[in-house]
Order: structure tokens, then sequence, then C-alpha cells
């Protein structure tokens, strides 16, 4: 006889690992449980400085394993400058970093100058270094303050803008542009000075320094700051060597280069002036690197002006640069050279060229190939961020979660540059 | 790059200094880690910071046969100047021996060479597109890709007439 059927009796269901974290009983017993976890940090995320994706694989707070993958801002930049002339690449190059666009900007026409073999203008070479060191000091005051904002410090982030806001109205009265700017030219430059403008410099260099010292007060003596900075991140000489750092990160870890001091261009043989070298390669001397940097650019900025001589600031090559306006209204030829450099480009002689300057994060390569015409055929730019960034996985791999905030902010990523 | 001639005379192709006094030399593609190793361990030269690595395509050049040249660019901290390697490689088989044993820093940058112009490189241990998505079709940076070709990969907006640049149109 069967058994009367009853309604169904509720069942426990069985205890799912996915959902309950302690499933099992034998876990109840274990002291702090993990289990391997993947994080994916951005892309926009906010400790990321723009759109960069870090594929973090977790074993409770170590990272185990870390990707990043990039490519999120690229916009083809090489093939964009083979295919218009070589005056027009400018704006492109001042997208590849908005922190330092002159920087970008001078050191692709540095390279152009060199295929052509051009000698510009002292005034011009001496308006480059003050422009370059203007946006130095614009793109450390924004690391330097991201990094203080992202380890819980608000003020300083506050003043570093301040004084970068000091900066870019100086780079506005100058080039017309806050950010970028496209102030250079093949040749020189766009235009001079304009009138009062070193006095207003000079007040706004002694402004920062105030707001540097500010700055670096509130986060020297921070203990939040100080312990998430100090011995985390670190990156060996030899590891930053291999990996192809240059800049502020190379010099914490200990290596002295500096392309400002071994390969002087413009008038840095004739300006007096320190380069930092830390020990640790830790975050924490990658940040005074920074800050030290800056002083050091102040002074730049002040010999450069005092010493700087009265003259042209492009050269007189109608080849090379535009002809002033009232030849080209005035005269045939004046007409006939506008017409061929705006439709034509400048005739670079065929050849190739490498060539660097020091940006802010250090060594900008450009390796230019020309046919000889108008357009340039090949354009490799050797960004600094690119292997900065490429390191952070070796830098970080076995260390906690939290040390990836600080190790990220120092070694100031830019996605433009990194992204092409 | 005359030590290297003369400690490798089987290597080096071609050597030059250019306009500007950067000296560069054409090594042929298999004895490429040779040669890098012998500029990186030699106490001479010591060029141990890697730069970067890219290609040319040479397809409107001149002189354009092989197609590809790939340029490495390596620096020395105590001699204090870089040098330039290239390796020329044809079309159809586009294949160098990866540095990336040799230098850590040469992973990424042989990376966004693979993915801008589909040169390969032998014993790389992590060979995929860096800049590009997995699904891009082809190699934008060679010159026979068109300027304007688009490969979305969410269908784009039926706008007709909006200006995309500068370059050819159309399809390569």
């Amino acid at each position: 006889m069967s058994e009367p059927s009853k309604p169904h009796a509720p069942q426990p269901e069985a205890p799912n690992p996915d959902t309950d974290a302690y499933a099992h009983e034998s876990e109840l017993e274990t002291h702090l449980q993990t289990k391997r976890m993947y994080i994916n940090m951005g892309p926009s995320h906010p400790a990321m400085h723009g759109t960069v994706r870090m594929r973090v694989e977790l074993e409770g707070e170590t990272i185990v394993k870390a990707d990043p993958e990039i490519g999120f801002l690229h916009r083809g930049f090489q093939k964009s400058c083979e295919n218009v002339t070589w005056t027009q690449c400018l704006p492109y190059t001042d997208r590849l970093n908005y922190n330092s666009a002159m920087m970008n900007n001078f050191g692709f026409l540095n390279a152009v100058e060199k295929l052509i073999g051009l000698e510009i203008p002292e005034r011009a070479q001496y308006i480059r270094v003050i422009g370059s060191e203007l946006h130095r000091m614009h793109d450390h005051l924004t690391c330097v303050g991201a990094t203080g904002l992202e380890l819980g410090g608000f003020a300083p982030f506050l003043l570093a803008l301040e004084a970068r806001e000091l900066i870019t109205d100086r780079v506005t009265e100058l080039t017309g542009a806050r950010l970028t700017t496209s102030y250079g030219r093949v040749g020189g430059l766009n235009r001079d000075l304009p009138t009062g403008w070193s006095e207003k410099v000079l007040k706004s260099l002694d402004k920062i320094t105030e707001l540097l010292v500010e700055v670096e007060g509130l986060l020297m003596r921070n203990r939040i700051f100080v312990d998430r900075m100090k011995g985390t991140g670190i990156l060996s000489a030899e590891d930053a060597i291999d990996f192809g750092y240059t800049g502020p990160c190379l010099r914490a870890s200990g290596v002295d280069y500096d392309v400002r001091k071994v390969k002087p261009y413009w008038v840095y043989d004739r300006l007096n002036f320190d380069v930092p070298v830390g020990e640790h390669g830790d975050n924490y001397d990658r940040y005074i690197m920074r800050l030290e940097e800056m002083r050091q650019s102040t002074s730049i900025i002040r010999q450069a002006l005092q010493q700087m001589p009265a003259g042209p600031i492009i050269v007189d090559d109608w080849r090379i640069a535009l002809p002033p306006k009232p030849e080209v209204y005035g005269t045939i030829e004046g007409v006939m050279s506008h017409f061929k450099l705006v439709m034509e480009g400048i005739q670079v002689p065929p050849g190739e060229v490498y060539d660097c300057t020091e940006a802010s994060n250090g060594e900008l390569g450009w390796y230019l190939v020309s046919d000889g015409r108008g357009r340039p055929y090949k354009v490799h730019v050797r960004a600094p961020g690119f292997p900065i960034l490429s390191a952070v996985p070796h830098i970080i791999e076995g260390k906690m979660l939290a040390d990836l905030i600080p190790t990220f902010d120092t070694i100031n990523m830019i996605g433009g540059e990194v992204e092409q | 790059m005359d030590r290297v001639s003369a400690h490798l005379p089987e290597a080096v192709a071609e050597r030059y200094v250019d306009r500007a006094g950067g000296a560069w030399a054409v090594i042929h593609a298999q004895h490429l880690p040779k040669v890098a190793a012998f500029l990186k361990t030699d106490p001479e030269l010591n060029f141990k910071l890697f730069g970067s690595v890219d290609a040319v395509d040479r397809l409107h050049l001149a002189e354009n046969d092989p197609r590809f040249e790939v340029v490495y660019f390596l620096y020395s901290l105590t001699r204090k100047e870089h040098v330039r390697l290239k390796v020329r490689v044809t079309e159809s088989n586009p294949v160098v021996p990866s540095l990336t044993p040799l230098y850590k820093g040469a992973n990424w940058w042989e990376r966004l060479a693979f993915d801008f112009y589909g040169i390969r490189f032998e014993g790389h241990p992590d060979l995929r597109r860096i800049l590009l998505y997995e699904e891009f079709q082809g190699h934008p940076l060679r010159k026979d890709y068109a300027m304007r070709d688009r490969q979305p990969l969410i269908p784009e907006r039926p706008i007709k007439d909006i200006f995309r640049g500068p370059g050819t149109s159309g399809h390569a």
C-alpha cells in the first residue's frame, strides 16, 4: 500500500558556496577565509587618472596579478600626423599631454629642426626653456596635488591647483590658450612675450613657492600620507633601467639621467640648476623628486628671464616661417611663400632623425622620417609614460591593493601620450 | 657601432650616421638578439636603457624592398648616446626575434608594433594587441590602410556628411 500523499514539505536548500560565505562548516573554523577575487579598476576609476582599466586579481588584500589595459583614448596620433603637413602636427602633439602641452610641442619642433638642420634664434630658445619649465611645474603640481587628494588630503590638492591656476593664467597670456597651446612653430615661436609678462611671471613664481611650502607642510606631516608613500611601490635602479624608465621616476631609483644635462638643448647649458636624485625608488622618493624639480624649475625660469636677449623669435627664412603680414600683402614673393607654406607645408629634406627632450615625465623621443615632401612620412613618439606604465604589474604584484593607488599616482601616467 | 662590427661582422649589414649625429645600423634579423646582448652586456658600451621599438612601412619610399623596417632605440647611460638597430623584414614574413627576454621594457613596445604594423616578434611571451581591441581587422599604421577606414564596435550613427579628418576616404 502506498503512503497517502502528503503536502510537499519544504526541503532545506543545499548551501551555495558562491553566495554563502560560510557554506561549509569547516570554514567557520578558519581565521580569515579568502577567495581569489577579480576586480576591474576602471576604466574611469577616480584613482586611475584617465581611462585605464586595471584588471586586478586579489588574494585577500594582496595583488596576485595586475594587468593594465589601455587603448581607450587611442585616436591614431601617428596616422593623423602622417596625413597632414609638419606644421599641422602641432595641435596633435599638444594633445599628447594636456598638462605639459608646450613641452610636447617644442620637443617635436626640436626634432623637426634637427632634421632640417636649423638653428633657432636665441630669444626663441630662452622662451622655449621658460615655457617648458612652466609646464613642467604645471605637470608636477597636478601630480603632487592628485597624490595628496587620493591619499585623503583635500587641502593640498586645492593649494596645488591654486598654484597651477597661476601658471595656467600666465600660459594663457603667453599663448592664448589654457591647455592646448600650439605655441611653437618650426624655426621659432608663434609670437613674442606680451608686455609686462615677465614681471607677472616673477610675481607668480613667488606665490607658487609660498604655496608649495604649504603643500609640503600639509603632506609631509600627515601620518597617513607618509606611511602610505614610504616603502611602497619600490622599483630598483636595475629594473627601472631595464624597463626604460626616464625622468623623475628613474631618478627616484637613484640613476642620474636627465636629458637637459647629458645632451643640453636650447640654452640649458647656460643655466645653473641641479638634478635631484633619490635612492629608494619608492613612492615617497618619486614624490620628493617632483617637489624638488619644481624648485629647480623656478630658479631656471628666473635665470632665463634675466639672461634673455632681445631679438627675433623666429628664423627669417620664408621657406620655413610664414613671412610677415606686410610682406604677404605687399609683395609677390611674400604671397607665394605664404601660399606654398600653407598649401604644401615645409619641405623637409629626406632623411631621418631621433631626437629627445626632457619632458615632465622623462625622455620624450621623436623618431621622424621624411621623404622630402611637405608631410611627415613617419612620426614615432617615444612617450615617457608608456614604459613607466608597463612596469606597474612588476611593481605591484605581491603587494597590497592599497599600494596600487599611490603607485599609480606617483608614476604620473598620462593617457594621451601613452595611448597616442 | 665600430665595436659591434668588429665583434660581430656577420651581423651588421649597413652602418650609417645621420645628419643629426645619430648612429644606426641595419642588422640581419637572425643576429638581432646577439647584437643586442652584446650592446647590453659589453662593459664599454653598456646600452642598458631600453628606448622603444617601432616599425616603418616603406611602401611609398623609393627604396622599399623589403617593406618593413623595425627600429630599436637603445640608450647607454655611461656613453650618453642613443643607438638605433634596424631590422628589415618582408611583407610576407614579418618576423623578428623578440628582445623581451633581454629587456623587460621591450614587452609593451613590441606589442605596439605588432598591433599597428603586424610585425610578429618570435619569443614574445604575450603577443596581443595593446591599444586596439581584439576584434580589429588589419593593422592601421600600414600605409595601405585607408585613413578614413572605420571599424566601430557599435554601429555608428548614419551621418553621411560628417567630416572625418584628412586623408583618402573609403575602404582599403
